[in-house]
């Protein structure tokens, strides 16, 4: 596969970002001519992993949320959302339907099970005390 | 976010219109506690016609709804549901417990 586009995007991890980040990537890869529902999936995956960051990365601490956008012939793209926040202990935990470590504040806990049901593969990479590295893959159909 | 509502025969309508994110979650459920505790009702529907994005975060300020909502006797409803948070509610089963109707 050949690389054709990419684009990164270092922003804080402060509420009202996550809105400027899925319309961001919406609009890098509208020139691909994706489907609705195939745009509606990425800004979905995207607001997820953006809010994650933005929820639980950095208690009690400010951090960035580093998105990078990777299109590879012109049909398949990659997204990535890092921090350097606090991490997870345990991954295949945090990726269970319902699971959150913020119940009181009326978390769901499906942020992990929506992002993989919205795009074709994800990836979760994440050590305690040095942060996480979600990526995501969505290959357009019709392009 | 913007919110109008109606308030008829036992039911309330509320029609919310923009991003339903983490951005928006607490005004939204501010607004929606307020109606919850000011009125008495049987049905509180959620006119989704005007929300064109939702993400867990909405799946949550909606099953703490539907909690309060039921612990007082009535239903909660979601109406004019659009595709892409047809698409939420439907991978995170909250079709399940909080029925679609149509107005
Ligand atoms: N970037 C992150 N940094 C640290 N912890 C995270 C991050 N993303 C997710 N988590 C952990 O994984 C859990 C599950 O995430 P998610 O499925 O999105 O549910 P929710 O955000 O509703 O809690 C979170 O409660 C949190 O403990
Ligand atoms: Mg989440």
């Amino acid at each position: 596969m050949k690389i054709t586009n990419h684009v990164s995007i270092t922003l804080p991890a402060l509420h009202g970002n996550e809105g400027f980040a899925r319309a961001a990537v919406a609009a890098f890869c509208a020139p691909l001519s994706p489907t609705l529902e195939e745009i509606n999936d990425i800004k979905t995956a995207v607001s997820e992993a953006v809010t994650n960051v933005i929820v639980h990365a950095y208690p009690g601490t400010s951090g960035n949320v580093e998105l990078t956008v990777r299109i590879f012939d012109d049909r398949v793209i990659d997204i990535v959302v890092a921090d350097q926040g606090t991490g997870m202990s345990n991954v295949e935990e945090a990726r269970k339907p319902f699971f959150t470590t913020k119940s009181q504040e009326e978390h769901s806990g499906m942020g992990f099970t929506i992002m993989e049901a919205f795009t074709d593969k994800i990836e979760i990479l994440s050590e305690k005390g040095r942060g996480t590295s979600i990526s995501m893959r969505k290959e357009l159909k019709n392009a | 976010m913007k919110y109008r509502s109606e308030y008829l025969k036992d039911c309330i309508t509320v029609m919310p219109e923009g991003d339903l994110d983490a951005e928006s979650a607490r005004e939204t459920r501010e607004y929606l506690d307020k109606l919850i505790d000011g009125y008495r009702f049987d049905t509180f529907i959620i006119d989704f016609a005007k929300v064109d994005f939702m993400d867990s975060t909405g799946i949550g300020v909606l099953l703490g709804r539907y909690k309060r909502i039921k612990a007082l006797g009535a239903d909660l409803c979601v109406t004019n549901v659009r595709p892409q948070v047809d698409k939420v509610f439907r991978i995170s089963g909250l079709y399940q417990i909080i029925k679609a109707v149509s107005v």
